[in-house]
Parts: C-alpha cells; structure tokens; sequence
C-alpha cells in the first residue's frame, strides 16, 4: 500500500457530495442510521479509532490475498506493440474486487454492534463476497437477487448459500439489480436499528459513495506502487469498466491527481445505445455516456431514464454491470473532464472475454471484458503504458458466454459447439 | 377544488382542524386508469375524506409495500403521465383539498428545458436542462394541488422544494419516522407545514392487523408542536383509527387497504361504492376514537376544533 498521499479532497464537500452530485434521498426512517454510519465511517475508517483499519487491512491480506499481482500481459503487450500490464482482482479471495468492499462494511457493522448484515447483488459478485465476509466474521446474512440474476448467475447463488448466507430472489420488473436495490431497501427500512446494508458499489446515498470508495481505493494505491516498481513510472492511461462504479472509483482514486494519467470507465454498451421510451428500455447501460441527472437510490446522479423521469430498464450481457444508475463521484469525475467515459457492445465485450482467455490463459469476468474490448478498439489512443484491471474472474459468466457466444459471430471465439458434452 | 391563492394560506392545515378527527385518504393516479381513479376520488370524497392524497406513480418505490408497489405498477402500464395525473387534478370535482404523493426525481424531471403544456404528449426526447423543482410546483400549483409529500425526501436535502412551495402556496408535508428523534426531529418540525405525517411503524407501506405501540411513542414525541398529526402506514378498519385518534392523533391516513378494494374489483367501476363505504366507516371509527377521549376526563384531547 502506498504511503501517505495527500487525498485530492478539492471537490468533496460537506454532506457527501461531489458537484451536483450525491446527498441522502431516502425515506425518513433510514436517515438516522446514515448519520450513524457517517459518525462510524469517520471514527473507524478515517482516524482508525479502535485500530479498525489495522484490522481491516490484516484481514485483506491473510483472508483475502491481497496485494493482488499487477501483471505484464506479454502476449497483449505484443499484439498492441506497447506496454500492457493487468491488475489481478480476479485473484482476490472470492474472484472479484468486490470483497475489499464487502469485508470492510461487514467488519465495520461489527465494530458498530449491528447484529444482522443484508445486500443486494446482481451478478452475485457481491452477494458472493458479502456472504463470504459474514461467514467470515460470524454475521448472519441475507442477500436479495434479481430473479433473471439467479437464472444467470447460478454458481454464485450455490456459493452463497455454501458460506450460510440466505439468497432472497426478487421478482419484480426486469428482476436485475435495480428492483434488488428497491427490495434491500425494503427490509433496510423496517429492520434499521439492528441491521446494517452493505451496499455493493459506490452508489446510494451518503456515506456509501465514499465509504465504498475508501475501502476499494487499495486496488489503484497498490497499481501506483506496482507500476512504479516495475516500469519506473506512472502509466499514461488506466482502464477499467464501470457498472455502479466501485472497481472504477477504486483504481482511480489514487490517480485522480495524477493530470498525466488518463482514466477511461468502460460502461456496457449492450446493443444499441438508444433508449426506447415507448417500452421504458434501454438496451445498455452506459450511464455515464448517454444519462442525465436524477435521483435514484439515495443520491443525485446520472441515470437512465425516460424524458418524465421514470427509470427506464437497463441492458448488458454482463449481469454485473446492467444497472441504470453509476457512482455520483463518476458522473461528477465526467463532467469536470477528469474522467473519459466510453463503451463497448455486447459482442466486444464477448470478444474481450475469449481473446484475454486465450492470449493470456486468464478468464476474465464479462464485466471486465468490458474493458478488454476497449483495449482492443482505442488501444492506439491510449499511451505506451497501459494498465487495465482485471476486476473479477470469469467462471460465474461461463453458461452465459457458451449461449451467447452461440448466437453470434464472433472473431475471437473459439468452436464453441465442439465441446457439446 | 380549493383555490389557490399566492399568499401562503394552508388549506389543509384548516382542513385537518375543521374536520376533526381527520380522514386522510390515498390512491394511486392512473391504477387501473386515469378515468377510474377520477370515479374514486370523488367516491372517497363522498365517504368522507378530509383530505386526499393522490400517487404520481413512480417505477422505483422505495418506501412503499407491495399493495401500492403493484398499484403503481399497474398505472405505469396504463400509460400514467405527470402531465396526465394534472389534467386528472384538474378535472376533478371534490369538497377535500387534494395533494400529491411522489419520489421526487418525477419533481426534478418535470418540464425538462420547459414547461410542457397540457396538450404536449411526452414525444420524442426535449433537450434537457438541470433538473429543477419549480416547474413541477408550478404546475400543481396551478393546476389546483394543496401539498406534496416526498417520501424519499429528507427534510435536510428539501431546502429548494420547501423554497418552492412556499413561493406557490402550497404545503410541504413530511413523514416522522419511529426513528425520528431529537435535532432531526426539531429540524423536520421547523420545516413541516399542512400536517405531519406519523410513520406508524418502521418498514414500508401497507395494511396491518393492528395498531403499533411506535404510534404512541411518536406521538408523544411530538406533543409539544402545534402542528396537526396523522397516522398512517398500515391503517385498514374503523378500529385502527378509533386507537389512533384516541391516542392523540388529528387525523389518520388510509392507502393500502383501498388499494386492495381496487385491485379486487372484477370491473373497476365496482369498486366506487366500496371506497365510499370503506372511506364512512374509516371517518366513523376516527369519530369514535374522538369521543372515547372527551367521554374520558383524565385524558387531555388534542387541539380543540377551531
């Protein structure tokens, strides 16, 4: 981890918000307990009281493996003729970026006295991480899921309820990660005063987008060290795909200083970036790309929505990123210009995925692809020295991949029907 | 409808303490079509609503239950538009001041760059300028709305729809939650105009067999504030309002448990009789409650009728 860096606080103010961007938009009977979370965060995260981080961070490295590899991609690097170096959050414990997070709000719900943890996941990454981190620290749990998620994401489903967790799917609208916010927020609302919400991404209201933020910023820290160490500078760009934002928010925090380090959020470009207002859908979910500012889910924000204001569906291949809301740190990232938000379709994700498996033997989430499918388009754009994270493993995604990989034509696919049975 | 007047004059502040005990009564616009919900309001109306509170659906939310969750679903597929709920609001033909409950992105949206105007369709995408509150409370304002309630709007983030409301005359009503308690409570107070609205329990919306104790506890919390009180979230029966007006609340407030009329109705005009005699025996259990109190010398009743 880094040495002390001056935390680039110019555009944080009080109340938690960045810009125009975050505030605490929720009903009445939770505010209480955000000012309760807020009062810890700062206690125990920010001055460590207690040696809370000590702990946190012990606990990183022995349960969760890290620092995690930051590793040259020997065969990208040639393809693209520059430097390309990947960080492994696929390795951390539980496959994904998403324990950093999970374990620092379960161990702080502990140090809090809270007796019950509950969490919404869509791809399962964090439901998966959650669970992990509440077995881990002996709390019980209760994960809400889309139930098109639990279709999808069924190995993360069985993982969850290996490690003692209870998996409550939701049934409502598309049943993806958004009405498994609303549902969370349901149980929030009446179990309060002995529950707390660990919240899977740098989204809701205040203090969530920071605390996440916080917890998740290790991820780029260690980037800055590793780089460093190993090419003698600071890279000239750094990738990473952005859903709700925390794997984004986390590499770049410790580069948002860094003017001289370009940041690209990789968004989900599904299928088509129109909105069809008509049937209250948008085939993607590049938030930050194609939404205006709203609120949805405790904060002000960019969104997906339709011209009177109703959220609108959202679409990726990558359950894991199909969310029609983004961090409010992100949107305000983007606006000042410090942030590029891009993306890529479905089918180049999909390319990403099998082109990173094959070149480099490493099966990267289809979230992640994300942002391998935008090496491979803009990697010209992007500097001699390029670091893309590798935020989560791909196994959960592998029934998705073979079915959608079928219905296309893709370049990088490997015969996928040979291996039927 | 009431008139809306520039000065700032609270209609249904004078509607609570006129009325007393008080019946607050909820639907959701558009569940299962604008024209039923017409039909119903002014069904509840007859029954003896007070004061009525009409749902501008909204497709996230958070702080209902699944009755009116299901209702706001319902009256999205109906094609519900805000511009569609004013027009509703305006063509109604009622004795109780009306105002509208909803989540306030649907405030922020509203007019996009402009005001559109009641014939505009929402067609094709306005360039969009920064969301702003004020076209939204102009409109109601205009369109003859009393109040707004937010349920995910916390009196700390309400600053610039509290400004706008009192430019437009109309009241800003917030909910007191059983974890409502000290500093916020004072803060809320300060900024509450109309009627607070007690939070029976902790959770979401919907009916419940019984009455809960956090009732009693909020509202001796919140004695000491001359402003009218009403309880709801799980209000059914006449019983539940006679304990809640007996407990020293103004008013109770009624959503779920007409919802679940609607939602049972084979033929939605079926279920306007059922809401007129659901809304007479809610406001007979309220009289109740209120005379239970004066029969009783030791209990002090709330504020006397004006």
């Amino acid at each position: 981890m880094s040495t002390e860096r001056e935390r680039d606080d110019e555009y944080e103010s009080g109340g938690g918000t960045f810009g125009d961007y975050g505030g605490q938009y929720v009903p009445e009977a939770l505010m209480p307990a955000l000012q309760e979370l807020e009062d810890a965060y700062e206690r125990y995260v920010l001055e460590n009281e207690d040696g809370f981080m000590d702990e946190f961070r012990e606990r990183m490295r022995d349960f969760g493996g890290r620092p995690t590899p930051l590793q040259r991609a020997d065969r990208l690097s040639e393809r693209y003729d520059r430097e390309i170096y990947l960080k492994r959050e696929d390795l951390l414990h539980g496959g994904a970026h998403k324990l950093n997070n999970a374990l620092g709000q379960v161990l702080l719900a502990k140090y809090m006295g809270k007796e019950r943890i509950i969490a919404e996941t869509g791809a399962g990454q964090h439901g998966t991480a959650t669970a992990m981190a509440a077995a881990h620290l002996d709390m019980p749990c209760e994960i809400y899921m889309g139930r098109t998620d639990v279709n999808r994401q069924r190995p993360n489903v069985y993982r969850m309820r290996m490690n003692g967790a209870e998996v409550n799917p939701v049934e409502a609208g598309s049943a993806t990660l958004k009405e498994a916010i609303n549902e969370t927020m349901r149980d929030w609302a009446t179990t309060v005063e002995r529950t707390h919400y660990v919240i899977g991404s740098v989204v809701g209201p205040h203090p969530f987008p920071q605390m996440v933020r916080d917890f998740q910023a290790v991820i780029g820290e260690e980037i800055r060290d590793q780089i460093q160490a190993k090419a003698g500078r600071l890279p000239d760009s750094v990738v990473a795909c952005a859903g709700g934002g925390s794997n984004t928010m986390g590499t770049f925090h410790a580069f948002v200083p860094d003017e001289g380090v370009d940041l690209y959020a990789v968004e989900a470009g599904g299928s088509s970036l129109e909105i069809d207002e008509e049937e209250g859908m948008a085939p993607n979910s590049a938030t930050l790309s194609t939404g205006t500012d709203g609120v949805l889910h405790g904060a002000m924000t960019k969104l997906l929505q339709a011209g009177d204001g109703q959220i609108v569906e959202s679409h990726s291949v990558s359950a894991g990123l199909d969310y029609a809301g983004v961090g409010p740190e992100l949107s305000h990232l983007v606006d000042i210009g410090r942030v590029t938000p891009a993306n890529v379709d479905d089918d180049d994700a999909l390319n990403g995925f099998h082109r990173l498996s094959r070149l480099e033997g490493i099966i990267p989430a289809l979230e992640s692809s994300h942002a391998l499918g935008y090496l491979e388009e803009e990697y010209e754009t992007l500097g001699d020295l390029v670091v893309v994270n590798v935020s989560g493993r791909g196994d959960k995604d592998l029934e998705t991949v073979l079915e959608e990989t079928e219905k296309r034509d893709l370049e990088a696919a490997p015969e996928i029907e040979v291996f039927d049975g | 409808m009431s008139d809306t007047s520039t000065e700032y004059d609270s209609d249904i502040e004078a509607a609570i303490r006129a009325n007393h005990p008080a019946l607050i009564t909820y639907i959701t616009a558009g569940d299962p079509s604008l024209e039923d919900t017409e039909a119903y309001v002014e069904a509840l109306d007859r029954g003896g609503s007070d004061l009525i509170e009409l749902g501008l659906p909204f497709s996230e939310p958070i702080a209902e239950g699944q009755t009116i969750q299901a209702a706001i679903n319902r009256a999205l597929a109906a094609g519900t538009t805000p511009e569609g709920f004013f027009e509703l609001v305006e063509d109604l033909e009622i004795e109780a001041p009306l105002l509208v409950m909803t989540y306030y992105n649907m405030i922020l949206q509203y007019g996009g760059s402009e005001a559109p105007r009641a014939s505009e369709e929402a067609s094709g995408q306005r360039p969009r300028a920064k969301p702003d509150v004020r076209p939204f409370v102009e409109r109601a304002a205009e369109a003859g709305l009393s109040g707004i309630i937010v349920p995910d709007l916390p009196a700390e983030e309400a600053d610039p729809l509290r400004d706008a409301c009192d430019d437009n005359g109309l009241d800003l009503i917030f909910i007191i939650a059983p974890t409502t308690e000290g500093e916020r409570l004072d803060a809320i107070m300060s900024r509450v105009s109309g009627f607070a609205y007690v939070q029976a329990r902790l959770g979401t919306t919907g009916a419940r067999a019984n009455v809960s104790g956090a009732t009693h506890d909020s509202l001796a919390r919140l004695s000491k504030y001359d402003v009218p009180k009403a309880v709801g979230f799980g209000v059914s029966e006449g019983d539940h309002a006679a304990e809640i007006i007996e407990a020293g609340a103004d008013g109770v407030i009624v959503g779920s448990a007409l919802i679940d009329i609607i939602a049972s109705s084979d033929d939605p005009s079926d279920a306007v009789d059922a809401l007129e005699a659901k809304a007479a025996e809610l406001k007979r259990g309220a009289r109740r409650g209120a005379e239970t109190l004066t029969d009783d010398p030791e209990d002090t009743p709330e504020p006397e009728q004006p």
